[in-house]
């Protein structure tokens, strides 16, 4: 009985996804919905030449690079920040707190707040440059919102608590007698970091960048109303799902399908690897 | 710790302030007042019994949340029992666990589309009962309904379920299921007295983040919903749009508010029951 529940649904989880896979092959004829009229390329290729008004392929563009500079920020920071909890500090205890409770407060309240955030910031810039009488601040000055500001920061509190989350649980198991062996050997606090702990919790840090990377690069409620201007690849198919009616919307989610799985899969990979490389020294 | 300060902390203390702010059809202005507290609950208490856009509005989100929370919660928990119990061997249960956990990693957006050719006039499920003979036309309401948000919303968020309900499943010894089977306990039993009672953070934590996430949202009720239905993060959402940013804030405080209230409620329910 258990067993058919699973496979119900693990079928509930996958039965939409791989239908519009295989719809994204429709022919140049067919529609939003089965049958499949043909095997085409054509919907990847009307892709290609754009769709619409909206640029899909810049777009594009600005989702990975927001994805990178997350996924370093939030690498850097939950390695920072895993280290500076190892030992007691001040605040320790409301720090984590404040972290963790940014997964369960209300996205889009996030959002309005960052957006407030900004707006009362470029206000403020804007009554100093009056007072002032700086005149490119009058003349040119428009917004501080934008991709890699407010758009960072408010992705940023969202992959964050699971970096964090994910750095607790390695330093929980992490062996302190690793470090000591460094140090009795000569090493300095740098050269013990460097070449004893990093090398050992480096499999995790590839984990801590994937979920960077993933949770921006399909982020959409929190970055939608401090993006600014120019959106992101993910507020985009929100807009196309109401002004699309043909089965290119379907080209493009098999398309960031297949470039989240790439990612994941190399970031698979490079664990795998770093992981045999640290037994191996462990081994050897 | 600075960014966590800069983009949540601030941010949030921002929205209370700016809650109180007046604000005018270009500007906000820095104020204190309840106006637009007020306007909100406008002609509630003089319209009852008839239920205000408010009123009507959040009990319609708290009516999604918790038929969501239900699904979810059935749902989660038995894939859960399944994976931990069911499954004898650990690599057999790591490679379900991440079966169960890849489509997590595509887009929400991607993930609601999927279901058109599903749910749609001519979609799957509506020709196969019509070639059946189960019905002579197509159900109207699968699609762009509360029922495909419904639909939508388990879809999506089941897994977040899943992982803690599963996570404490997998630290329950295993001697204390044979303690209770030697002492004659059915299945059933064991379940209600030993399993369910000792998965009970686990149970909490999901049903939180699953009572936030559906709580606070737009997207899937304005995509799923076909843009149709009323909810509380898309009057904040709308508010914005309008640059109405005083009225939005104070709608986001009486989300948080309620927000906190149903967590807090939920922890003590479950609390009591520990008790008895």
């Amino acid at each position: 009985m258990m067993t058919a529940v699973f496979v119900l649904f693990i079928l509930f989880l996958y039965g939409p996804m791989i239908s519009i896979l295989v719809l994204s092959f429709q022919g140049p004829d067919g529609g939003l919905t089965f049958p499949m009229r043909g095997f085409s390329t054509f919907w990847f290729e009307s892709l290609f030449d754009g769709v619409g008004v909206i640029d899909i392929w810049s777009a594009f563009g600005r989702s990975i690079r927001l994805g990178l500079v997350v996924m370093v920020l939030t690498v850097v920071l939950s390695l920072m920040a895993g280290l500076a909890f190892r030992k007691k500090f001040m605040m320790a205890g409301a720090l984590f707190y404040a972290t963790v409770s940014s997964l369960i407060v209300p996205s889009i309240v996030i959002s309005l707040g960052v957006a407030l955030e900004f707006r009362i910031l470029d206000d403020m810039i804007k009554a100093f440059g009056d007072s002032q009488q700086i005149t490119w601040i009058i003349e040119d000055f428009r917004t501080t919102m934008g991709l890699f500001s407010s758009g960072l920061g408010a992705q940023l509190t969202w992959t964050l608590p699971f970096g964090l989350l994910i750095m607790f649980a390695v330093f929980n198991r992490f062996d302190p007698s690793y470090e000591e062996a460094a140090r009795d050997l000569g090493a300095g606090p740098w050269k013990t970091f460097t070449e004893a702990v990093l090398p050992i919790i480096a499999p995790s840090l590839i984990g801590v960048a994937l979920f960077g990377f993933t949770l921006s690069y399909d982020e959409l409620a929190r970055s939608s109303q401090a993006i600014g201007g120019l959106n992101t690849l993910p507020l985009e198919l929100r807009g196309l799902t109401t002004t699309v009616t043909d089965p290119t919307i379907y080209a493009l989610g098999t398309l960031t399908t297949g470039i989240s799985f790439t990612v994941i899969g190399l970031a698979l990979l490079l664990y795998f690897i770093l992981r045999r490389r640290t037994v191996a020294h462990r081994s050897a | 710790m600075l960014v966590i300060g800069l983009f949540f902390v601030l941010p949030l203390l921002l929205v209370v302030m700016v809650s109180f702010w007046d604000y005018n059809s270009y500007s906000i202005i820095p104020d204190f007042i309840f106006t637009n507290y007020e306007d909100i609950f406008y002609g509630c208490i003089r319209g009852l019994p008839d239920l205000c856009t408010a009123f009507a509005t959040y009990l319609s989100t708290i009516k999604f949340v918790f038929i969501t929370w239900l699904v979810t919660l059935i749902v989660g928990f038995l894939v859960a029992l399944f994976l931990a119990f069911c499954v004898r061997s650990l690599p057999m249960q790591v490679a379900l666990f991440l079966l169960c956990t890849i489509p997590f990693w595509t887009s929400n957006v991607i993930r609601m589309i999927s279901w058109i050719p599903l749910l749609g006039r001519n979609g799957l499920v509506n020709t196969g009962l019509m070639d059946v003979g189960l019905i002579q036309s197509p159900f109207e309401w699968l699609l762009y309904s509360e029922f495909a948000v419904i639909v939508a919303f388990v879809h999506l968020y089941t897994l977040f379920m899943v992982v803690p309900i599963f996570n404490s499943m997998m630290r329950i010894d295993r001697s204390l299921l044979e303690a209770a089977y030697d002492a004659g306990a059915s299945t059933w039993q064991t379940l209600a007295n030993v399993v369910i009672p000792l998965c009970r953070p686990g149970i909490i934590i999901g049903s939180i983040f699953v009572v936030t996430i559906v709580m606070g949202d737009f997207i899937t009720i304005g995509v799923m919903g076909g843009q149709q239905i009323a909810s509380v993060g898309k009057i904040i959402n709308v508010e914005m749009q309008y640059l109405q940013f005083p009225a939005a804030a104070a709608n986001a405080v009486i989300l948080i508010f309620t927000t906190l209230m149903i967590i807090f409620g939920m922890t003590r329910i479950v609390d009591v029951r520990k008790e008895l």
